[in-house]
């Protein structure tokens, strides 16, 4: 530790380490012991369970999917919010937090509610609506993706706006005097420099996705190897005593969650590299 | 100051009163293309986020006031209103003191580990809430860890109120510590060492010097962090037990509510929620507004 005149240093941080330990390190660590305790085998036949990698395999399809169409709207957004001036601009910039401040269990019942065949939405895209599409959304795989695009749409307009906000138009004025259409303009001046930012709400909206459980128990219809996602199981792992199951599984989704914050340090580090200090 | 701005009006191309004849400016898009994007952009805001913020307060409204009222008299509702009230009066102060704490540590000394640190910090928003909840069946569960001990001491903390509390300290652990590191990163420490120099002692520098420069952004933080408090699900869930009138907390007793078909019922407690989320947001929007400079430098959530 370099010398500083402010007092504190050991009270502040041990109480942090101390702190840290027992309310994340500890019990983290107590999973991570449960799963390695295991005999191998049996950690080898829960992770291959056929309703294990169906339930991960529902979880990651949909999260990629929600995260996908996030990223397409949720650059919509932010580019409006931040180049256009339109009525009911600012009420639009600050209910985009609105997945971050409402309660899953709330989203839940309400998307619930809005996308069932009975619902506004699900009315209308239903068989009865006027449109005759017949599409079914709550209570369907599609309807688990309907609830991760709602909590995971303010990541990507939240990493994607201030970088927009801070790009210097001197360059798409630069691209036009050059003889660059509006077009050329923003696919290959803008759009390359938003990169990163657009990779890394992806990566943010996709990470929580994948471990999102109280929007989606409520619009889903929980089957097993349908529409069951990963972190509905380890709660059915538990309420039927299976702890080793559970832990197997909870580990899995622990390592993959690792795995993502990497990917989301990486592309940071290599944006900070190729762009400067964003 | 006057010149500079004649300057920008002059050599700036995109004035906000520029006449609107030159509708294909090569640095804006034609005028289609920019009423789609919006038409696009607040279409989708309306279905995702508008709709389902409207229809709690439509369903919860739907069979009169006088059943929505009725809703809170019900013993089970008050006793979730307290749960939840209870929790976050115990999670949110302790998050506050670690993430002063935190802050304090990281931001005025150098030390071997510190990225390290905040990483750690950082952790459990990337780990699902539901993880986060089971972790603390694996430590104090009947074949848990400390299982048998607590069991001997008649102690009981999944399925009852200390396991709730547990699992939203968890969950909201990083949301103060994130908010004020970057901010007492910015600030430095020069005006804690000019009130110490000045013979001020540790105690007084934090209270009269620290605290009042980093105020809204500890607010900020108190905000969000109370806001995922009331409103945590998945990790509760876990270690709740379920048991009516005793261990629901809001969100849970909607759960149950909505589950056994009482509709208006369960929108009458989540339009509670919803409020405060409302109410988190509007706050949360001016601080923003008026005290932009004073909070950490980017967004955040």
């Amino acid at each position: 530790m370099k010398p500083s005149v402010i007092p504190g240093f050991g009270l502040t941080l041990g109480y942090t380490i101390t702190y840290l330990s027992l309310i994340v390190l500890i019990p983290l660590a107590a999973l991570l012991l449960k799963s390695a305790t295991l005999p191998v085998d049996r950690i080898v036949k829960i992770a291959t369970a056929h309703r294990t990698l169906q339930a991960l395999y529902v979880s990651f399809g949909s999260s990629f999917i929600a995260a996908i169409v996030n990223v397409v709207f949720g650059l919509v957004v932010a580019w409006v919010l931040v180049r256009y001036k339109f009525p009911g601009r600012r009420i639009m910039d600050a209910i985009v937090d609105l997945p971050f401040a409402l309660p899953t269990a709330v989203a839940g019942i309400a998307l619930s509610t809005i996308y069932a065949p009975n619902g506004w939405i699900g009315w209308f895209v239903g068989p009865n609506g006027p449109l005759h599409l017949g599409w079914t959304i709550a209570y369907t795989p599609s309807g688990i993706v309907v609830a991760l695009i709602f909590i995971g749409l303010p990541f990507v307009v939240r990493t994607v706006q201030p970088v927009l906000e801070e790009f210097e138009q001197e360059l798409e004025e630069a691209a036009a005097t050059l003889g660059a259409n509006r077009f050329q303009t923003i696919s290959r001046v803008i759009l390359p420099r938003l990169t990163p930012a657009i990779l890394t709400g992806f990566a943010l909206a996709f990470a929580r996705a994948v471990g999102e459980y109280g929007s989606v128990i409520f619009i889903a219809s929980n089957l097993p190897n349908q529409s069951e996602i990963a972190p509905l199981l380890i709660i059915i792992k538990l309420e039927e005593f299976d702890v080793p199951s559970a832990a197997v599984i909870a580990t899995i989704m622990l390592i993959l969650a690792f795995a993502m914050l990497l990917v989301i340090n990486l592309v940071q580090t290599w944006a900070r590299r190729r762009y400067g200090d964003l | 100051m006057a010149i500079y701005e004649e300057d920008v009006a002059v050599y700036d191309s995109r004035r906000p009163n520029e006449p609107t004849y030159a509708h294909s400016r090569p640095t804006s898009e034609p005028r289609w293309v920019k009423w789609t994007l919006i038409g696009l952009g607040v279409g989708f805001m309306v279905i995702i986020i508008v709709l389902p913020l409207l229809i709690v307060f439509i369903e919860a409204l739907r069979k009169g006031i006088s059943v929505y009222l009725n809703s809170f008299a019900d013993r089970n509702a008050q006793a979730s209103i307290r749960l939840t009230l209870l929790v976050a009066a115990i999670a949110v102060p302790l998050n506050l003191i670690f993430g002063v704490c935190a802050a304090w540590a990281v931001a005025k000394y150098e030390f071997w580990g510190k990225s390290f640190l905040t990483t750690l910090i950082d952790l459990p928003f990337s780990i699902s809430p539901v993880v986060s909840g089971m972790v603390y069946v694996l430590l104090f569960g009947a074949q848990g860890w400390f299982g048998p001990l607590l069991e001997a001491a008649h102690i009981q903390i999944i399925f009852a109120v200390p396991g709730i509390v547990l699992a939203t300290i968890f969950v909201t652990f990083p949301f103060i510590a994130r908010e004020l590191i970057p901010l007492m990163q910015d600030q430095g420490s020069q005006d804690e060492e000019a009130a110490l120099s000045l013979g001020a002692t540790g105690w007084q520098t934090f209270w009269r010097v620290t605290l009042p420069n980093v105020k809204w952004g500890l607010l900020y933080g108190v905000l969000l962090c109370n806001a995922r408090a009331m409103g945590e699900f998945g990790a509760v869930s876990v270690l709740s037990g379920k048991i009516l009138g005793k261990t629901e907390t809001m969100p849970l007793y909607i759960e149950s509510l909505y589950n056994g078909n009482k509709f208006a019922a369960a929108f009458a407690v989540a339009s509670l929620l919803a409020m405060l989320a409302l109410v988190t947001l509007i706050i949360k929007t001016v601080l923003e507004f008026r005290y932009g400079d004073e909070l950490a430098g980017t967004r955040k959530h």
